[in-house]
């Protein structure tokens, strides 16, 4: 493949608190690709989301991550979201009182900044979002009310995907979008995904069930353990995964 | 994460600067020849005098209360001086147009245009810069309404028989220590009066100013709405950064008769010392009002952000039956500030309503405690309280404490009490940051979200005023 890949992780190791949780991860996503990872609980791969993320519990040792081929380590948290890293949170957090509107539009309005575009005007931020509300089976009150305020656990997940939307990144990461999840709600989740889907934007999704790839499917399938891929290949993985169990791999 | 935080916590003052004038201060030191020298120069009556020197007398047998959740050395009383004037004429400037112009360039530079063409927006300002008003605006448009806006100076010369009514009557001389000083040294403040069936046309506002040094300053204000009237009163206080701490003991009384509803706000910016916790206003002040006929309704609003300690309970007295009393209150401290602030209800007409709305904000290395008094007496029938007390920590070196208090004497009141205390947590902020908002961003965002309740209380211009203060507060609280 000719393409300049989008994100280039070489031989990363990182800890939390002197445990090794990545223990020498390799993975390169071009443009477009959709890639998934998945692997028993404790295996890490929410800590790469994380890491990729810079959430900063983590601690990188060695390896390096080159993303748009500049030095991610390099980039704050908020800097790397202004490039085009997208966390969709396993668990997102409430922060109430703020409501999710005004946390909608200072998110956009600083990504938008970053680009060189002009901030958008209150009436036409609202009637972006009112639409993409409606895509995700929202309603509207939705906006009005406090950033994951009270929200069901659908609608946590939906709220992410929101924001997903609005910011067009250029890297999401989906970290366990489906837990939680019943299958309508899943579906939908889904359906907000594949509708992002371009030749220039690339997923990772972080699963721990091959349930959520019968939605999103993905061109590549990741299996880690222990901190490393232990084996790599493409959508039939998954489904040979479900069949005969982590322990398989392990 | 905590050290980051810290940083940003690092805040500048903006209204700190010095303003140079001419003044006249009294030689620090308290006596009964200062608070006849204070009178004289205020060419009070005699019966003013000696309601000062009654409560001096008192004063010299109080002693500064120890119980609050607040730590200083004891004030020296004699270190201050108690009465201060800017050097312009003989008394008072007769008009803004006497007034020193390096006064007006000082209110300026604050926001405060006084001068009536500068319009501010349709609210009326009286000044208090040291111990003197220096001028109010509005007063020959408001005089068509029959509402009586001037300082308390005034009003004691002109209007001495309401004064004599209701000075004391709310918060009497002897209510407590820094209530006895006020009433014997007190130098200027506002006066208010709502004849009846008026709503006074527009928001009045005072605005406190301390510029000299080791001045203390005691204002004392009074407002009365009678009956069937309606006011909404701000008021606003800085002072210059120096590494002295200055006192401010304040008394404001509030009387609502029948029907009559005051809504007071407060946004208290004094000087809060600087990072070392050097410096800065010690703010002690007495905030009473009593609704004292049937229907009425007082309300106060505080955004505190600033002194070095802040002692305080703007209360409300529910004597009035079916009246309804409220305290909205957001109190921030930072770096070393202390506070112990809070509300006492006290419930004694029927089906009387009290809300109690706290939020407290602590960061850096501060402490931050509410403390609160619902007391329902026996006769108040179906008398009601709703308390909320929230406290958010920022950082992990601050404290926040609650201690309220609830004396029911009364088994057919209903009372409910919330509480919580949370932390601007790192995942909050890690959310915030990765949707690409930074940091400081990210705290002012939360905070004001935490205190949104109590800024929807606020007129709407003062709400804007003060989530902007709260962002320059919180100025590098995480970084």
């Amino acid at each position: 493949m000719s393409k300049t890949p989008l994100l280039e992780v070489k031989d990363l190791v990182a800890e939390v608190d002197g445990k090794t949780i990545l223990n020498g991860i390799s993975l390169t996503v071009n443009p477009g690709e959709v890639h998934a990872i998945m692997g028993p609980n404790g295996s890490g791969k929410s800590t790469l989301a994380n890491v990729l993320a810079g959430r900063d519990d983590y601690e990188v040792v060695s390896g390096s991550v080159r993303f748009k081929g500049q030095d991610l380590f390099e980039l704050e948290p908020e800097e790397r979201a202004r490039e085009g890293v997208f966390l969709a949170f396993q668990y997102p957090v409430e922060i109430p009182g703020v409501s999710n509107m005004q946390f909608l539009k200072a998110s956009v309005d600083a990504v938008r900044k970053h680009r060189g575009q002009e901030e958008l005007d209150a009436p036409s931020f609202m009637k972006l979002a009112r639409e993409h509300c409606k895509e995700l089976k929202l309603k509207p009150e939705f906006l009005k009310r406090g950033v994951n305020e009270g929200f069901s656990g659908g609608e946590k997940k939906r709220n992410e995907i929101l924001q997903m939307a609005l910011l067009e990144p250029s890297l999401a990461l989906l970290d366990e979008t489906d837990s939680g999840l019943d299958i309508d709600a899943l579906q939908v989740a889904a359906e907000g995904v594949n509708a992002l889907r371009n030749p220039e934007r690339s997923f990772i999704v972080v699963t721990h069930y091959q349930r959520l790839l019968n939605y999103i499917v993905p061109d590549y399938v990741h299996v880690l353990a222990g901190g490393k891929i232990v084996k790599s290949g493409g959508r039939e993985l998954a489904l040979e995964l479900e069949e005969k169990g982590y322990s398989w791999i392990q | 994460m905590s050290d980051e935080i810290e940083s940003l916590i690092r805040r500048e003052y903006e209204a700190g600067f010095v303003t140079n004038i001419e003044s006249e201060t009294l030689p620090p030191g308290l006596n009964e020849d200062v608070i006849r020298i204070i009178s004289a120069k205020k060419n009070e009556p005699e019966w003013m005098l000696q309601w000062r020197l009654e409560a001096y007398r008192k004063w010299c047998d109080m002693e500064a209360p120890q119980w609050a959740h607040l730590q200083h050395p004891p004030v020296d009383f004699n270190a201050i001086s108690y009465y201060s004037s800017p050097k312009s004429k003989d008394d008072a400037p007769k008009s803004l147009d006497e007034v020193d112009p390096e006064i007006l360039e000082t209110f300026e530079k604050l926001g405060i245009p006084l001068h009536e063409r500068a319009k501010l927006a349709g609210v009326a300002v009286d000044a208090v810069f040291d111990s003197v008003s220096i001028g109010t605006t509005y007063k020959d448009e408001l005089a068509k309404a029959g509402v009586i806006f001037c300082s308390i100076s005034e009003a004691i010369k002109d209007y001495p028989d309401l004064i004599q009514k209701y000075l004391g009557s709310v918060v009497p001389q002897q209510d407590n220590f820094y209530a006895a000083l006020n009433s014997a040294v007190f130098s200027d403040g506002s006066f208010v009066y709502i004849p009846k069936n008026t709503r006074c046309p527009m928001e009045l506002s005072t605005y406190f100013r301390i510029n000299e040094l080791n001045t203390g300053q005691f204002e004392r204000t009074l407002i009365v709405a009678d009956e069937g009237s309606y006011v909404s009163y701000l008021e606003g206080c800085t002072a210059p950064m120096r590494d002295e701490n200055q006192l401010h003991a304040a008394v404001v009384e509030l009387v609502a008769l029948g029907d009559a509803e005051i809504k007071y706000s407060t946004v208290q910016n004094w000087y809060p010392g600087d990072e070392n916790g050097k410096g800065g206003i010690y703010n002690f002040v007495t905030k009473r009002g009593v609704c004292d006929g049937a229907n009425s309704k007082i309300s106060w609003t505080q955004v505190e952000t600033g002194s070095a300690i802040t002692w305080k309970y703007p209360s409300v007295i529910l004597r009035g039956d079916n009246s309804i009393g409220e305290f909205y209150s957001v109190a921030l401290t930072n770096g070393y500030q202390q506070a112990d602030t809070g509300t006492k209800m006290i419930h004694l007409g029927k089906n009387t309503k009290s809300t109690i709305v706290s939020k407290g904000i602590s960061a850096g290395r501060s402490q931050n405690a509410y403390r609160g008094l619902v007391r329902i007496s026996p006769r108040a029938e179906g008398a009601r309280n709703y308390t909320q007390c929230d406290s958010l920590l920022i950082g992990d070196q601050c404290g926040a404490h609650t201690f309220p208090y609830i004396e029911n004497k009364n088994p057919d009141a209903i009372l409910e009490h919330e509480a919580t205390t949370s932390k601007v947590s790192d995942d909050q902020l890690f959310l915030c940051r990765q949707r690409g908002i930074d940091e400081e961003k990210a705290v002012s965002m939360i905070v004001n979200g935490f205190c949104k309740e109590v800024f929807k209380e606020l007129p709407m211009e003062f709400a804007v005023e003060a989530g902007k203060l709260l962002e320059v507060s919180l100025e590098g609280a995480v970084g």
